[in-house]
């Protein structure tokens, strides 16, 4: 048990674990004081000073949450000389910030303005030092935009980008006044290792990195009577959603978020989990063609471990990382661009419509898709398959741009074709998930029989934050033509967050370790935690998101993707079998080595 | 020039102990307890400018957890006006040497670094054939501690002991959060001690003549002697050992012109005195403490100008990491200015001199937690040159 020290914040004693913080303690005795750079998913920085407080006998006034507490520490969160500094510190921050709020994607969910608003701060105290400022914006990436003059260098996206993604595109450049946010020889983000993640995003406290937005884009083809507009809810949407339109995490909104894309203008609402599930089927059989070739003829060329592809911030992180090891990635697209492949040429042959007249929208957790989207790969329709990628923020922003009350809506299912799905697809949106649903699938086609799990839970895969998940799978009793994987133990693994993406693949490329399948995810959490969701995050919002996925998952009368009746019906009509020669076509892609800077 | 001059000291340069590094060698013979004590007898407190007691420094690296630890000499030197490390270092190098082996066998070390300004790369060859001759000599007294030069990266901030170390450690000079402190997590995250060039030699001073004699020098607060950079309106600049807590008067008598306006003591992160408070200013720890650092200023300068430049300085030399210092100097800098050509009333000037008040108690490091020292003392005491 750690030690425990005694300490008195605003007169309350209390006794805490050595080692805590004064934020820490003062956040338990419900006392909040403000900060800019701290944030729960990364290491402490202390730079902005916004958190000082009062220490008797001291000199200084410490950071609170740089500080650990001491045994009989006296500290004054709210005195005169704390207010006047912080105050202080938000007037200096505001003097080197371009702080048009009206103007400012932020607006009204950003916290250096929230710290503005309570302290008062309408007096210009200092000098405007923006106008000679020459500040940067980086328009060029299609996914993100980076605006510095919005940015108060708390390094967060910095933290980020390394702990937890080990990625470091962004870095500090130059000192003193100069001092700035940037990439490698400050190129944009577009042309640099950055995987468009988002998750630097997702911590930023203001407009210096956001998302760019494609909401008008949307209602111009919403509103174009010409179009057929069709959207895609990723699964981690509907878990998220309530959180940017007043609602606490953890809530399922998929009933009210059909209602509201239908009363948007959608021409027709369905669902990425149908494309999960068929994503399923194609990378199960993907990975049971390289064990067979692997095992039986002995191909010394197969590939694996094989790597699941979902998740495009990862791929392009691997293209990056290593390039050498993009033959182990299941050639399977994501399930966005196989329904964006599908949507032009499947569904618009069923509705009679022609392709250049659909509009394809997808409704993402996720930056990285916008990135992915673009791909020029990724117009095996014979157009661009997926037109417009939209996050669950920008979402939230045209619901309330409509007037929608989002609570008050009513419950509504999804369209068909396209919109039927299975528990499988609903746990993509987690972390373990897409392992989780793969083995569902795999081990009953090799078998003939349901995974051994009680209610088909198979928690061993069920990944969690900070750590990579290692699990193995025994398979008997197969059925003939699977005879060579009798006895076999399927070693799977599961990671997410790209730090711990990092971690397995070098394990991989060193060969210290012998899996067959891998699951990545870029984002930690998976797709709960993308750059894409609502914000703030931290590791409870993210847990009450994950509850709510599984929660989903449980209640769903099918479990399993291969039991999708809509799959079974497209295979029957459409690609006629998995790995066949459409599905090649449309639903398989390839890779491209990338820059290791 | 007057009769009575301050005393001049010979201890930092004086000549070498008869045998190659007889002191280190009968230090080594010595017990860690009595080496201790003895410094904290002595009263040294460190010379790179924030003057913490060194045995007391040396203590808690030696009581701290750990079997891997660092001993770094902190030769940076980057405080304008400051030239005396790279005097030291090129004059009694030896000393130097010797004062960071008896600090790696009383905490324990196994390895000393000397982080080189970037711009004193030309001492290099001098230092690297002293340190053959130490580590030959190591190698004959059967004692293992090994030292390699470092060389800075050319940045101020450099100077301070965290962004020391993320600097050696290949990172950007950016200085930790403290505590915790060096002597529990340092260089590598290890118990560290880290002292000024100056400081180390003083060691090897208490080591040889022992701390009675050397408390012979200074004040009850301020033992020893120091070595000043004197500079600026003089006749006479350059390295002078003297006594610590000498007044500042007599100093001004004897290194002035005859017209000195004012003293700035320590730099531009230091105070600058003006001429009507020089008989009761006391040079050292208990007064006005120096890295070393002494600019003479006579009536022809423009204190509006020096402290621009000053503030010019630091906002360029910022790491920029923390809100107070980078945006701060900014506004200091611009604030002047702003006063000076009208653009502001004077009554702005308070409005800045708060300001530098929070930059002193909530920035992040030394740096800019010192730019209130030479703003709040020329702009409190020239103000109608800030002005008019
Ligand atoms: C901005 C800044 C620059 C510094 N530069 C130096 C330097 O060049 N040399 C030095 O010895 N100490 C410098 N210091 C002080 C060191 O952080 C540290 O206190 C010192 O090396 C300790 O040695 P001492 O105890 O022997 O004085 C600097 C401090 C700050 C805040
Ligand atoms: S980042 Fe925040 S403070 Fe700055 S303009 Fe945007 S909303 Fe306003
Ligand atoms: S989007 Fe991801 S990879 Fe790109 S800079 Fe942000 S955190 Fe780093
Ligand atoms: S871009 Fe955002 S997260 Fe990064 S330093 Fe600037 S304000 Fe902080
Ligand atoms: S006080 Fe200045 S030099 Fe020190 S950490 Fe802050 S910005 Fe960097
Ligand atoms: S929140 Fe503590 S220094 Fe930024």
């Amino acid at each position: 048990m750690a030690k425990k020290v005694t300490i008195t914040i605003d007169g309350i004693q209390v006794s805490v674990d050595e080692g805590s913080t004064i934020l820490e303690t003062a956040r338990k005795l419900d006392i909040h004081i403000p900060t800019l750079c701290y944030h729960e998913d990364l290491c402490v920085a202390g730079n902005c000073r916004v958190c000082v407080v009062e220490q008797e006998n001291s000199r200084i006034l410490p950071a609170a949450c740089a500080t650990p507490v001491s045994e009989g520490m006296v500290i004054h969160t709210n005195s005169g000389k704390v207010r006047q500094a912080r105050k202080h510190i938000v007037e200096l921050l505001l003097s080197e910030h371009n702080a048009d709020c009206t103007k400012c994607y932020k607006n009204r969910n950003c916290e250096l303005q929230k710290l503005a608003s309570q302290m008062l701060t309408g007096d210009h105290m200092f000098l405007d030092l923006v106008p000679e400022k020459r500040y940067a914006i980086d328009l060029f990436n299609s996914a993100l935009i980076k605006d510095d003059s919005r940015c108060i260098r708390c390094q967060r996206c910095v933290r980020t980008c390394e702990e937890l993604q080990s990625v470091s595109a962004l870095g500090v450049a130059y000192r003193g006044n100069k001092m700035k946010i940037s990439t490698f020889f400050e190129h944009s983000l577009f042309e640099v290792v950055c995987t468009n993640c988002g998750q630097c995003v997702n911590r930023c406290p203001t407009g210096a990195l956001i998302e760019r937005n494609y909401v008008d884009k949307v209602w111009d083809a919403i509103y174009d009577p010409a179009k057929h507009v069709v959207v895609q809810t990723a699964p981690a949407v509907r878990v998220a959603l309530g959180e940017s339109l007043g609602m606490p995490p953890g809530k399922i909104v998929t009933g009210k978020m059909v209602t509201a894309l239908r009363r948007l203008g959608f021409t027709a609402v369905l669902d990425t989990d149908f494309t999960a599930d068929l994503t399923i089927i194609e990378e199960g059989h993907e990975l049971l063609e390289r064990l067979k070739r692997a095992l039986v003829d002995k191909d010394p060329k197969v590939a694996l471990p094989m790597a699941t592809s979902c998740s495009p911030g990862w791929i392009k992180f691997l293209e990056h990382t290593f390039p050498e090891l993009l033959p182990n990635l299941s050639t399977c697209k994501s399930p966005q661009q196989m329904f964006g492949a599908l949507v032009k040429t499947y569904y618009a042959q069923k509705r009679k419509l022609d392709p250049k007249n659909v509009v394809s929208v997808s409704i993402m957790p996720c930056t990285a898709k916008k990135f992915e989207a673009d791909r020029p790969e990724m117009r095996s329709s014979g157009y661009k398959d997926v037109d417009y990628v939209l996050t669950t923020r920008e979402l939230a922003i045209m619901i309330t741009q409509a007037g929608l009350e989002f609570d008050k809506l009513p419950d509504e299912p999804f369209d068909s074709i396209m919109g039927v799905s299975t528990g499988a697809g609903v746990i993509f949106g987690t972390t373990g998930g897409v392992m989780e649903a793969a083995l569902r699938t795999v081990y009953e086609v090799v078998t003939g029989r349901e995974v051994p799990f009680e209610d088909l839970n198979i928690i061993p895969v069920r990944g969690t934050e900070g750590e990579v998940r290692e699990a193995s799978l025994k398979i008997t009793k197969t059925k003939p033509e699977f005879r060579y994987l009798e006895g076999i133990e399927l070693q799977c693994v599961v990671a997410n967050g790209l730090a711990y993406a990092k971690q397995v693949m070098q394990n991989v490329k060193e060969g210290k370790v012998h899996y067959h399948f891998i699951e990545i995810m870029a984002c930690p959490g998976g797709c709960l935690g993308g750059g894409g969701q609502p914000i703030p995050t931290n590791k409870e919002i993210r847990n009450k998101r994950k509850h709510a996925i599984y929660e989903e998952d449980l209640g769903m009368p099918l479990r399993k993707s291969h039991e999708n009746p809509e799959v079974q019906e497209i295979y029957k009509e459409f690609l006629v079998k998995p790995l066949g020669h459409k599905s090649h076509e449309l639903l398989h892609t390839h890779y491209t080595p990338r820059k290791r800077y | 020039m007057s009769e009575s001059k301050l005393k001049r000291v010979d201890l930092i340069f004086g000549e070498y102990s008869s045998a190659k590094y007889k002191v280190l060698a009968d230090a080594l013979k010595r017990s860690n307890e009595e080496i201790l004590e003895d410094l904290m007898e002595s009263g040294l407190r460190g010379r790179g400018g924030a003057g913490f007691p060194t045995g007391m420094k040396w203590k808690l690296a030696a009581e701290a957890p750990g079997k891997e630890k660092y001993v770094i000499c902190n030769a940076d030197e980057g405080e304008p006006g400051t030239f005396k490390d790279r005097e030291i270092l090129s004059r009694v190098p030896r000393k130097v040497f010797s004062g960071m082996a008896i600090c790696g066998k009383v905490i324990g070390a196994q390895k000393g670094y000397v982080y080189l300004r970037g711009e004193y790369k030309f001492l290099l060859p001098e230092l690297t054939r002293e340190l053959e001759q130490y580590h030959d000599q190591i190698g004959k007294l059967g004692f293992d501690f090994p030292i390699e030069i470092k060389l800075g990266s050319g940045a101020y901030i450099c100077g301070e002991e965290s962004a020391l170390f993320e600097s050696m450690e290949g990172f950007r000079g950016e200085p930790r959060n403290k505590p915790p402190y060096p002597t529990t997590f340092g260089f590598m995250g290890k118990p560290t001690v880290i002292n000024n060039v100056e400081t180390f030699v003083n060691v090897v001073m208490i080591m040889r003549l022992g701390p009675i004699q050397f408390k012979l020098l200074g004040t009850s607060d301020s033992r020893g002697s120091k070595v000043f950079s004197v500079s600026g309106d003089t006749p006479i600049p350059g390295i002078y050992e003297l006594e610590l807590g000498m007044p500042l008067d007599r100093f001004v008598e004897e290194f002035g012109d005859g017209d000195t306006k004012a003293v700035q003591v320590g730099g531009a992160s230091g105070f600058c005195v003006p001429r009507k408070k020089f008989r009761e200013t006391v040079i050292g720890f208990e007064g006005v403490p120096t890295g070393g650092s002494m600019m003479l200023f006579n009536s022809s300068r423009s204190m509006y100008n020096v402290l621009h430049n000053y503030l010019n300085f630091f906002e360029e030399e910022s790491c920029g990491q923390c809100t107070p210092c980078r945006v701060g100097c900014q506004q200091l800098r611009k604030g002047i200015v702003a006063v000076k050509k009208g653009e502001k009333k004077a009554l702005y000037l308070d409005q800045l001199m708060k300001l530098a008040e929070s930059m002193k108690i909530t920035a992040k490091c030394g740096l800019g937690q010192s730019v209130a020292n030479s703003f709040s003392s020329i702009v409190y005491n020239f103000k109608e040159e800030m002005i008019y």
